[in-house]
């Protein structure tokens, strides 16, 4: 269950097959403090969000949908570290990615502040098919099929945002999306990238 | 020269009133292998046998749309008073937004109609399977079924 990672050539992942922790706390903290532009949108005061005019109730739904979505997501991820079932590095990955969900989450959840919405909470259980979470690579596929279907939710409220910030802060999220499934892909023997457009 | 544009403009009026018509008048064939590739696009929200952040989708024809109990539906789709079959999932799949004003599903829709109907033909396939037939309640599972999450 552990081979196929290690068949894979490691060099093709972004964090190092070995870190030791130091250096994955300097790998997280370091992303944490580089806050992109978009999320610096979304944060932004409420005149610039107020440039959406009366889209704002319908943005801040859109949006909680989404903060619905990444806090499974973080769950998820959750789940699968404590699975026992990841080794390093897709340990890591996933340590990583559950990281930068996190950091979608919290971004989410002020902007729908800003919009004067209430943003949902995480509930307190999840139901995860956990019945087919067998091995590493159940739980990797488990997360890219998660990834795949957020980087198709993102794209599909894209075009609906009254706010083009808005818009324009999903798109940075669904980026972030599409390289997490995109590496577990990788990590999983399969064709990283598969086709020239998503849908 | 006068008579063959006079032509042209009811074939045209013609050709308009078929396209109007059309959504109306057959819903293309879908093939359910197609489709649950398209249904990779829901799968960041939606699960056939358990809530999510959208509904569960095993018993999804013949279901008056918002009524899963337990699940925090918005009041657009609750008072929306749809049923779900072919027809109106393509239409609410289409164009969400339009089709529920006001609806949580915050997604744009899946513009071509083939893709609509593979995707209703693998819905309807799953539907009738084992996997969801006599499924009323959630599998057990990781866990118990959330308690409904507070409403957006
Ligand atoms: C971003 C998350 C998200 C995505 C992606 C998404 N949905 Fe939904 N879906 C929801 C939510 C939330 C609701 C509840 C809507 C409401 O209450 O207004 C819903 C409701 C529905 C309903 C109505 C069900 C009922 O019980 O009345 C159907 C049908 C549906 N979705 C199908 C789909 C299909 C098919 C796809 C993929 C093409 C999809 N959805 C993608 C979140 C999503």
């Amino acid at each position: 269950m552990f081979s196929f990672i290690q068949k894979q050539d490691t060099t093709h992942l972004s964090i190092p097959a070995n870190p030791d922790d130091g250096t994955r706390r300097a790998f997280l903290g370091h992303s944490g403090l580089l806050l992109s532009g978009a999320a610096v949108a979304l944060l932004a005061g409420r005149d610039a969000l107020a440039k959406g005019g009366q889209s704002g109730a319908s943005d801040a739904r859109i949006l909680n949908t989404a903060l619905g979505a990444e806090l499974e997501a973080i769950a998820a991820y959750q789940l699968g570290a404590e699975s026992g079932l990841l080794q390093k590095p897709a340990l890591d990955l996933a340590l990583a990615f559950q990281g930068h969900h996190k950091e979608h989450a919290d971004v989410l959840a002020k902007t729908i502040v800003k919009l004067g919405g209430q943003p949902v909470a995480a509930k307190e259980k999840y139901t995860f098919p956990v019945d087919t979470l067998k091995s590493q690579a159940d739980v990797l596929r488990f997360a890219a099929m998660l990834e795949r279907g957020a980087v198709s939710a993102y794209l599909g409220a894209v075009p609906v945002f009254g706010n083009r910030e808005l818009a324009k802060a999903a798109a940075s999220i669904l980026g972030d999306e599409a390289m997490h499934w995109a590496i577990l892909r990788n990590a999983l023997g399969e064709t990283p990238v598969p086709s020239a457009f998503m849908s | 020269m006068k008579k063959s544009g006079a032509a042209i403009l009811v074939a045209g009026a013609v050709h308009a009133l078929l396209a109007n018509a059309a959504p109306a008048a057959a819903l293309a064939h879908g093939d359910p292998v197609r489709g649950e590739a398209v249904y990779a696009r829901c799968l960041a929200c939606h699960a056939f046998a358990y809530d999510r952040t959208g509904p569960r989708h095993c018993g999804l024809f013949g279901r008056r749309a918002g009524s899963v109990q337990g699940f925090a539906y918005s009041d657009a789709m609750r008072r929306s008073n749809l049923v779900w079959d072919a027809r109106t999932l393509d239409r609410f799949l289409a164009n969400p937004l339009k089709t529920v004003p006001g609806t949580a599903m915050g997604y744009a829709g899946i513009a071509d109609r083939q893709e609509r109907a593979d995707l209703i033909a693998y819905l309807k396939q799953v539907n009738d399977s084992a996997a969801c037939r006599g499924q009323r309640r959630p599998p057990s599972a990781a866990s118990s079924p959330p308690p409904p999450p507070a409403s957006p």
